[in-house]
């Protein structure tokens, strides 16, 4: 122990560490290439012809939702500062009763590959399709950067790369393996990337739990008050219950939570990868059992953490909060384990780096591209490789922008993408399946609004300058008190909407006739019975 | 009002028309009131469910803090109150639209598909 703390946390074997995840991307990398002899259309590449059962899609739902910052954000947050860390996972769970039981299934009957599809179904397609295109395309960068600078963080502690090159190196490296994912597999080898990770990261994530369970005598509350002893408060608190300001900040941040999953664009077009609503039920329902049970494992994670390692420890290492889960599992079983469990991690970054980027390429591809530009008259075969294009630049763009972003404060990063979904995102969504005066007005309004806003006011926020925590610690133009903007932000998008409709002269009430009929019955859905 | 309100309404098209026949087909609205009459309250409850939890954790730490069982808390068990009732919310949906909806649904489909409208 004494020699361990004399080495400031060098702990395991890069060597190993790259085997383990060089044996995951070698395994993975098979299924891609199976996967890519019948990537050829548009179907294929977005959506993989639809042909995955409820059970395989909800299971890549998971591996998609539980990127690093729900493995290692929520474990170290816990560890550090106890209850608090906890209550990131309830929002993210309780939210997919909204995608469960009022988006899923209505949006698997009424489009096809995006999200815009369903927008457009009933309004102008030209400028919803580019708004909507425009918002998938801003959550996906915001989601991208947070992903690829949390790469950059756990190479420092996995490899033992401190240098800032080094660390590019490795962020380039993990861009392009995403790339070459997403070029030959489309979303079939995708998805097979991510229920692969899924699989691993929640099996990791339960062996350690009983293993740490194991050394208490299966006794979670001698476990909690050894967490306790060691600094990880039981009580809510620790990180915003500091004022009234971080209350309301606290308050915010769960609004967007809630809300922002049914309105994450990568997470929305999987509903498309199934063929039927009840596959997109039945898919929701898989990935509710599997994301609960993983918070639950990392409530375990994240004591076990504060009572095994010690938060000073955590602090001290490099990537600081981070480490929490691999320094527990190298507590706990030492080399091999920290070896899994950093492959683990790898893995996790690059299955949800590939979804948000096959989100965002298909977007670019489906509804700038071929709806806008050629009015869904686009060359044939164009598309696809028009998507391939956008998959290498949505790439490029996110390892340039992980690299510039490496060594910040990305948890606000990932605030801001789901805070963007629940604004510009949901509330048109929700108008669209349920209200039949929303019109091409309203949408705009509710979504370039909801940008507009929410993007405003974190620019303005505590969370880019004027704080010690801030991107710019140095500089103060922040008059915004909260760093999440959603407190404000999503009810405004939703009276936009509503004030956009109803002073636009525009009657859409038909075709939402026809909408409502197709979203609760199937009929002529996409996919469904298409046995041709 | 309801009348300026339709004037203001085009007329539908051929293919929307048989839309909004099927729409107002009493199966229709038979299976629309129940998919809305479940749907939207118990998401509602299960929101205020949730908020009234972030509520609690934000304003009655000490409240939340109340030990209960050893270590177990007041926050601690409401917290996995929020996972049961997220886990108990999905199983009852599920039996629901597999009992209530899917089988209306599928009959207007099918009824839609002998008149050849799909």
């Amino acid at each position: 122990m004494i020699a361990l703390a004399a080495e400031a946390e060098q702990v395991g074997n890069t060597w190993l560490n790259l085997a383990i995840f060089g044996g995951f991307v070698a395994i993975t990398m098979i299924f891609v290439i199976r996967a890519g002899k019948t990537n050829k259309s548009a179907a294929d590449m977005y959506t993989a012809g639809a042909a995955f059962t409820g059970r395989q899609n909800g299971i890549a739902i998971s591996g998609d939702y539980l990127s690093a910052a729900s493995f290692l954000g929520i474990a170290g947050a816990i560890a550090l500062t106890g209850y608090d860390g906890f209550l990131y996972s309830i929002g993210f769970l309780v939210a997919w009763l909204v995608a469960l039981l009022l988006v899923a299934e209505l949006l698997r009957n009424t489009g096809r590959y995006t999200m815009a599809d369903v927008l457009a179904f009933r309004m102008r397609e030209g400028p919803v399709r580019t708004a909507a295109a425009t918002s998938t395309l801003t959550v996906s960068f915001f989601y991208l950067l947070a992903q690829m600078a949390g790469a950059g963080g756990l190479v420092a502690l996995l490899m033992n790369i401190d240098d800032r090159l080094g660390q590019s190196i490795v962020i380039a490296a993990v861009g392009a393996l995403m790339i070459t994912y997403v070029l030959i597999g489309g979303m079939k080898g995708t998805t097979y990337v991510q229920i692969i990770k899924a699989v691993l990261l929640i099996a990791g994530a339960a062996l350690m739990s009983v293993w740490v369970l194991a050394n208490y005598g299966m006794n979670f509350s001698d476990l909690l008050g050894d967490g306790a002893a060691a600094g990880a408060l039981l009580e809510p608190g620790a990180k915003y219950g500091l004022s009234g300001t971080t209350k309301l900040d606290f308050i915010s941040l769960a609004i967007a939570l809630v809300l922002g999953t049914a309105g994450l664009p990568h997470i929305l077009m999987r509903f498309y990868t199934v063929p039927t609503a009840k596959e997109a039920r039945r898919s929701v329902v898989w990935a509710i059992w599997l994301i609960g049970l993983f918070y639950l494992f990392t409530l375990t994670l994240g004591y076990g953490a504060a009572a095994l390692v010690g938060p000073e420890r955590i602090a001290a290492a490099p990537g600081a909060a981070n480490s929490a889960a691999p320094l527990l599992a190298y507590e706990l079983g030492g080399t091999v384990l920290l070896g899994v469990i950093s492959a683990v991690a790898f893995a996790t970054i690059l299955a949800v780096v590939a979804g948000l980027t096959i989100t965002a390429s298909a977007s670019f591809a489906h509804d700038i591209y071929a709806s806008v530009i050629h009015k869904g008259n686009a060359p044939p075969g164009a598309e696809v490789r028009v998507a391939r294009i956008a998959a290498i630049v949505v790439g490029v763009v996110a390892i340039l922008g992980g690299i510039a972003a490496n060594g910040q404060n990305i948890a606000f990063l990932v605030a801001l993408a789901f805070a963007v979904a629940a604004s510009a995102n949901l509330p048109t969504i929700l108008y669209s399946l349920f209200w039949k005066r929303f019109n091409t007005r309203g949408c705009l309004w509710s979504i370039y609004g909801g940008l507009i806003i929410t993007v405003g006011l974190i620019a303005f926020s505590p969370a880019v300058s004027g704080a010690e925590t801030a991107m710019f610690p140095n500089s103060d133009w922040a008059w915004f008190p909260l760093s999440n903007p959603g407190i404000v932000s999503i009810p405004a998008s939703f009276l936009l909407g509503f004030l956009g409709s109803i002073t636009s002269s525009e009657h859409l009430e038909n075709k939402a006739s026809e909408m409502e009929v197709r979203s609760l019955t199937g009929a002529g859905a996409e996919g469904q019975a298409l046995d041709h | 009002m309801a009348q300026a309100h339709d004037q203001a309404v085009p007329p539908p098209t051929p293919m929307e028309a048989r839309y909004i026949a099927v729409q107002k087909s009493p199966e229709f609205q038979d299976l629309r009131r129940r998919y809305r009459r479940w749907v939207f309250p118990v998401t509602a409850v299960s929101l205020l469910w949730y908020f009234l939890y972030v509520a609690l954790a934000a304003y009655a730490t000490d409240f939340m803090g109340t030990k209960l069982y050893g270590n177990i808390n007041v926050g601690l068990v409401m917290g996995l109150a929020q996972f049961v009732t997220t886990f108990g919310v999905t199983s009852a949906y599920v039996r629901y639209a597999g009992r209530v909806l899917d089988p209306r649904s599928a009959k207007i489909r099918e009824e839609m598909e002998e008149e050849g409208l799909l």
